[in-house]
């Protein structure tokens, strides 16, 4: 009742960890699968190793949580080894999340990651939390996140989804135009903001890098918003990503035209095994509701 | 509702122990259970883990080793300044039988001494074994005299108590004695040598696991451990002997702040 297809990609469930959550080792990534998650996603890796922001990386609010882990990575060689670990131990997709700092790396990157084999790659445009270091997020622009898509599919076999930031005026324009670049499928969306926390008895920013990106349910309208225009505008297929926390929402991003929704901040909320508990709450609605399967769901708020 | 923000607070005392480590004590009710651990943050610096080492109803403390650029700047805090506290995180040690050994090495007997005054209020005969390089860096000998705990004592260089590893005193406990549980803190070598000998004698054994950590509660997977993925922040620290035993990270490589592995 659960299955769905990426890019021909079997997934038993629509429920996808999404990258930078329990997503640094193999281990970690086969637990998210033994807790039901349909597809994992690695943190995002980059070709160099880079230690990330100092702590405190992550905090939450009434609505969600920012954060700002600075993009920590091992380095491109550690991550393949980490994606072959998981490919030797778990059945479960798995999507190799990339980022860098030039346009050419991404290219690189996508070419050294493709050697473990995943399931796909997913290019992470969008992190809005090292400005500083890698100027404005290639999401930013259409022609700049096209010529991304571009060098990254000319350099691996493998499908592409690019990884989209809320924080744009025109999201439509940005995902045709990676479309046409030849990505295979976009999640949507990276954190919005940045936003920030402040202590007021220390009188100081809590995060160390001072603003994070925002997720969780401050989150999910402008994700559902983001993922129903993109459906509107392109034919590949969408991840729906932001401030999913239970069937319920995870129903709500179906219908505004993903085939599958990731989960990040759900795993603080509700545990490592929310991805049994979304699935089970799905079926339940699909039950009551006389869906079969999810083909019926997706894009059906626009009909 | 779950809210992970800091409650800031000045420090009340700061206690000298012994030559580069300190305890901190603030006033404040903290509910916690010995093994559990609060993040430390120092506005505008950083924010690292430490275990609690005391507390009562009014206060808690925790007791750090300065080691590195994060635990030098808060030994070089005084008394009146702010930090803040997350937590109290992770699971604590579960107490079993009347009569049991601590096994501690360096600042690892911090939250063995929270133990410690826990199984007495619960009528636990309690044997604490301290295990140190040298006499100077002997941690809570006077406290657990004051709190009349049954404190032995090894040094590498044999400078105080009897020559050689805490790990040769448990020996002559395991077989000597009738001991329901073991628990340590400490070194990973050393641990792992506690924990094989309790799993060779079928005594119940816990342990208290140290991985570089950056939330604390249990998201960003930065400390998970191979083979299960087993998150140290939430899912631990404490753990039974036999399943570290059973981790192939386990006395062998941690992962740094990038997420490469490192060898022990
Ligand atoms: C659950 C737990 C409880 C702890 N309890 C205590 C305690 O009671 N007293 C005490 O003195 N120390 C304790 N530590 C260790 C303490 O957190 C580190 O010593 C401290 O972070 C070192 O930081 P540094 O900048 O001074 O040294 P660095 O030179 O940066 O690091 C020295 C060592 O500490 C480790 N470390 C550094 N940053 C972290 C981090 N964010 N998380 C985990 N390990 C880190 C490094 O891997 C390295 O092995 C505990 C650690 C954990 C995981
Ligand atoms: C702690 C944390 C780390 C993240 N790291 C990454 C990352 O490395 N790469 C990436 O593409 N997205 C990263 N994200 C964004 C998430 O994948 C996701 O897009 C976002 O959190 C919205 O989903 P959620 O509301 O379900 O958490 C991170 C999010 C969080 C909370
Ligand atoms: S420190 Fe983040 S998951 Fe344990």
């Amino acid at each position: 009742m659960l299955t769905t297809k990426l890019c021909g990609i079997r997934l038993e469930n629509p429920a996808i960890l999404a990258s930078g959550i329990l997503g640094v080792t193999a281990s970690s990534l086969i637990n998210a699968a033994n807790n039901g998650a349909g597809a994992v996603t690695t943190k995002s890796i980059s070709l160099e190793e880079r230690k990330g922001h100092n702590n405190p990386v992550i905090v939450t609010f009434e609505a969600g949580m920012i954060n700002a882990v600075g993009l920590s990575s091992p380095g491109i060689e550690n991550g393949i080894e980490e994606v072959k670990e998981f490919k030797r131990r778990s059945k479960t997709p798995i999507i190799a999340s990339i980022f860098a700092s030039k346009t050419l790396d991404f290219g690189e990157a996508a070419k050294r990651i493709s050697e473990s084999k995943p399931d796909l790659i997913e290019v992470n445009i969008s992190c809005p939390n090292v400005e500083a270091e890698f100027g404005k997020p290639f999401a930013a622009d259409a022609k700049v996140a096209a010529s991304v898509a571009e060098i990254v599919k000319n350099n691996t076999k493998t499908p592409v989804f690019v990884k989209l930031s809320p924080n744009v005026s025109n999201i439509k324009e940005i995902a045709k135009a990676v479309e046409e670049a030849g990505a295979d499928g976009i999640t949507a969306v990276n954190t919005a903001g940045p936003g920030m926390v402040i202590d007021i008895k220390a009188a100081k920013p809590i995060l160390h890098n001072k603003m994070g990106g925002v997720s969780g349910n401050a989150l999910r309208p402008i994700a559902v918003r983001c993922v129903y225009d993109i459906y509107e505008t392109v034919k590949i297929p969408i991840i729906g990503t932001g401030g999913i926390m239970n069937g319920r929402d995870a129903i709500e991003m179906l219908m505004a035209g993903a085939t599958a929704v990731g989960m990040g901040s759900a795993v603080y909320y509700r545990g490592i095994d929310v991805f049994k508990k979304v699935c089970s709450e799905i079926e339940e609605f699909m039950k009551e509701n006389g869906y079969s399967n999810l083909k019926e769901i997706t894009g059906r708020a626009h009909k | 509702m779950k809210l992970e923000q800091p409650i800031v607070l000045p420090i009340k005392k700061i206690v000298n122990e012994v030559s580069k480590i300190k305890t901190f004590i603030f006033d404040h009710k903290l509910d916690s259970k010995p093994g559990q651990f609060i993040n430390l943050w120092i506005p505008g610096f950083d924010e690292k883990p430490f275990s609690i080492s005391y507390q009562d109803d009014k206060r808690f403390a925790v007791t750090v080793a300065c080691i590195g650029p994060f635990t030098d700047k808060i030994c070089g805090l005084k008394e009146g300044d702010l930090v803040g506290i997350r937590g109290p995180y992770g699971n604590p040690f579960n107490l079993k039988g009347k009569n049991i050994v601590l096994v501690g090495g360096g600042c690892g007997c911090g939250p063995l001494a929270f133990l410690a005054d826990e199984a007495l209020k619960n009528k636990i005969n309690v044997n604490f074994v301290i295990g140190a390089r040298t006499k100077d860096a002997l941690l809570f000998l006077e406290r657990m005299k004051k709190s009349n705990i049954k404190t032995f004592v090894t040094t590498d260089d044999g400078s105080f108590g009897v020559k050689g590893f805490a790990t040769d005193l448990l020996k002559d406990f395991l077989e000597k004695n009738h001991i329901a549980a073991v628990y340590s803190c400490g070194p990973e070598k050393m641990m792992k040598k506690v924990a094989e000998m309790c799993k060779d004698k079928k005594i119940y054994c816990e342990l208290s696991l140290e991985r570089y950590m950056k939330c604390g509660f249990g998201i960003c997977g930065q400390c998970c451990m191979d083979d299960s993925g087993f998150r140290v922040c939430t899912d631990g620290p404490i753990i039974k002997g036999e399943e570290a035993l059973n981790m192939k990270e386990f006395g062998n490589y941690r992962r740094d702040a990038s997420g490469k592995k490192v060898k022990l």
